[in-house]
């Protein structure tokens, strides 16, 4: 039985503004055990990157409020701590890399300081030179060119890849049990982006790391997840592996998603399945199901009552009506099934 | 036999100082056909968006020639000449956000093209035309006097493409069009340009890094790299059957919904190889050209 790192219940996370209070997050459960990957998917202001921000304390209050729930992190529950003592946690038993490495980094101090910052604050080194050893030591895990030159360097002398393998080791120093990446790719070409991702997997596989993989984008999330939570409008709307999702779908949401992709492997006479309308604004959500107003598939329940998170299966759980068990059977979309059915034939 | 709408011709387009410029687009040739819609991609930095600003005349280009409808468009030097030129030509520009005037309402926006050129005299007709723009591209009429933060990014890319559509031209050059926009916003917004091509006949030169929605959109695809174009051809030709070692390993990079294929991709690095001198383009295939050496390209083959 693999060992359960992470917690997360029923999170509420709200910000004030002049317009009224934003219900960012509305009640998100999950849990990430050691060594796995969790991909959470979903547009902007869906409430991915504010979750993700969330678990590391980042939230500035004011404006943000936790407005309720629990997260438990090996052990300790978050919501409760001081900021001092999370600074102790934050950057050692957790860490992050940020979508753009540009600004994530200090760009008026050499690479190596910034990684031996972390290697000093957080007693993971007994000296500075021990501190510069480990340094070099990590900029080569991560693969850059000549790490003992690369030390002096300054992040504007690097390329973008180059920059987020830099983000990567200092993220790295403290040896995390969690590393939260925000979309640490869409700032990347696809072929750097396929080298992160590798880099990426390679770190967990040798250090047993868990990772929450936030991104929009479902090739990346087919590449390193495990276990996949789709968002939408602050909520999980679908959970399950990553087999689930992809060759399962039960939400409408996921279908869209799947829909509005281009398919590499077909003709494009056909138009998209795209998704109408826009997501909701989150200072008034929706009665009822979120994604009711954009869905063609739309039960006349889901404008009225917002549905539970149903169990699909053992790993699998989907917030909608369609599976209570007296809703009608409704078939899941030709474009989506036909996909799923050409890429279960192992052909790509 | 197709009509070429647009040729371009060795097209240089140097930065910098003489003495050590950069060369940002070094020497591409390359025709569009009328109608259909060439995609050109490449990874950040490889000149695409150059030869696309510079095929539309923002810059001044080092070398070369580019033909519109079979005139060089640089030759046009009156006020009258590049006015006709830009009512044919127009462009969709990558940031919603940033190309739109955030003191102009959507109205003043897409009308402001032919307040420009004229064309709307009587204020009835010019609203009306407004209107219709508006709801060609999927908004309502009541939406022509909002500013550009009451709407959304895909409602902006919208006005956007209302805006290049105003003058009614034939060539439309997007330079990545949905790069900022979300996932389901993208699938409406590029559905919106192919329904808008049936429509209207446009041709498009269609910019972008997003591999996957360039084969989609595209009838042909242009692969660039170090402001050179290493291979063009049909987009199922180049996707089934790449030549090039680069075109190659940047399709093999491209993450796929599907997670039994991404168990199994094997990534094909590629290594730098500056193009040599008395590499050419060669029709290596039907309809597919490669740029090479014999030599090279018997290697690849």
């Amino acid at each position: 039985m693999k060992k359960k790192l992470l917690d997360v219940k029923n999170l509420h996370v709200h910000f004030k503004t002049y317009a009224g209070i934003v219900q960012a997050v509305r009640g998100v459960n999950f849990e990430l055990y050691e060594g796995e990957t969790l991909a959470i998917v979903g547009e902007s202001g869906s409430g991915k990157s504010v979750t993700s921000n969330a678990l590391m304390k980042l939230i500035p209050q004011p404006p943000g409020i936790y407005a309720g729930g629990e997260i438990h992190f090996n052990g300790k529950s978050l919501i409760s701590l001081s900021e001092k003592e999370m600074l102790a946690i934050r950057g050692n038993e957790m860490a992050m890399i940020f979508q753009d490495p540009m600004t994530a980094l200090n760009p008026t101090m050499r690479i190596g300081k910034q990684i031996t910052e972390v290697l000093l604050k957080h007693k993971k080194a007994d000296s500075k030179e021990a501190a510069k050893r480990r340094a070099i030591e990590l900029l080569d895990q991560v693969g850059i060119p000549f790490p003992e030159k690369r030390y002096k360097t300054y992040p504007h002398e690097l390329s973008g890849g180059m920059r987020q393998r830099v983000v990567i080791a200092i993220a790295l120093a403290a040896d995390p049990k969690l590393l939260i990446a925000d979309e640490p790719t869409t700032a990347l070409d696809v072929t750097i982006q396929a080298q992160i991702l590798e880099l990426m997997k390679e770190i967990q596989k040798s250090s047993n790391t868990s990772i929450i993989f936030i991104t929009h984008d479902l090739g990346v999330v087919a590449n390193v997840a495990d276990r996949v939570a789709v968002m939408y409008a602050g909520q999980i709307v679908e959970y399950g592996t990553v087999e689930d999702i992809f060759y399962d779908p039960k939400h409408p949401y996921t279908w869209g998603l799947l829909g509005s992709m281009p398919d590499l492997n077909n003709s494009s006479d056909e138009l998209l399945r795209a998704i109408p309308g826009s997501p909701p604004n989150l200072i008034n959500p929706p009665i009822g199901c979120a994604f009711a107003p954009r869905n063609e598939l739309a039960l006349a329940i889901d404008f009225e009552e917002e549905p539970p998170m149903f169990q699909v299966s053992e790993t699998h759980f989907a917030k909608t009506w369609l599976q209570h068990p007296n809703a009608p059977h409704i078939p899941i979309p030709e474009v989506v099934a036909r996909r799923i059915a050409s890429s279960r034939g192992g052909e790509a | 036999m197709r009509k070429k709408i647009l040729e371009v011709k060795n097209l240089i387009q140097h930065f910098g100082s003489a003495k050590e410029p950069i060369k940002a687009v070094d020497g591409i040739s390359f025709d569009v056909f009328e109608g259909e819609t060439l995609g050109l991609v490449g990874e950040s930095g490889c000149g695409k968006s150059t030869t696309g600003r510079s095929i539309m005349r923002l810059y001044d280009i080092t070398e070369g020639e580019i033909l519109f409808n079979g005139k060089n468009v640089n030759s046009y030097t009156s006020r009258k000449d590049s006015m006709q030129f830009h009512r044919e030509m127009q462009m969709i520009f990558q940031d919603p956000y940033a190309s739109l005037n955030p003191r102009m309402t959507a109205g003043e926006i897409i009308a402001e093209g032919f307040d420009i050129h004229g064309l709307y005299k009587n204020k009835k007709e010019r609203q009306q035309k407004i209107g219709e723009l508006l709801e060609s591209v999927g908004l309502n009429r009541e939406h022509a006097n909002r500013y550009a933060h009451e709407f959304s990014g895909g409602q902006r890319q919208r006005i956007g493409i209302a805006r290049a559509l105003s003058l009614n031209p034939s060539f439309i050059i997007a330079d990545e069009p949905i790069s900022a926009l979300d996932v389901s916003i993208q699938a409406q917004v590029v559905n919106l340009l192919k329904q808008l091509q049936k429509e209207r006949g446009l041709t498009y030169l269609f910019i972008a890094h997003d591999l996957s929605m360039v084969k989609y959109i595209s009838d042909r695809i242009a692969v660039m790299y170090r402001g050179k174009i290493l291979e063009l051809g049909l987009a199922d030709e180049i996707y089934n059957n790449p030549i090039h070692p680069y075109t190659k390993s940047l399709l093999s990079a491209v993450p796929q919904p599907n997670p039994e294929y991404e168990r199994k991709r094997v990534r094909i690095p590629y290594k730098h190889e500056e193009t040599p001198a008395n590499a050419e383009v060669i029709e290596a295939r039907h309809d597919h050209f490669v740029l090479a050496t014999k030599e090279q390209l018997s290697k690849w083959l």
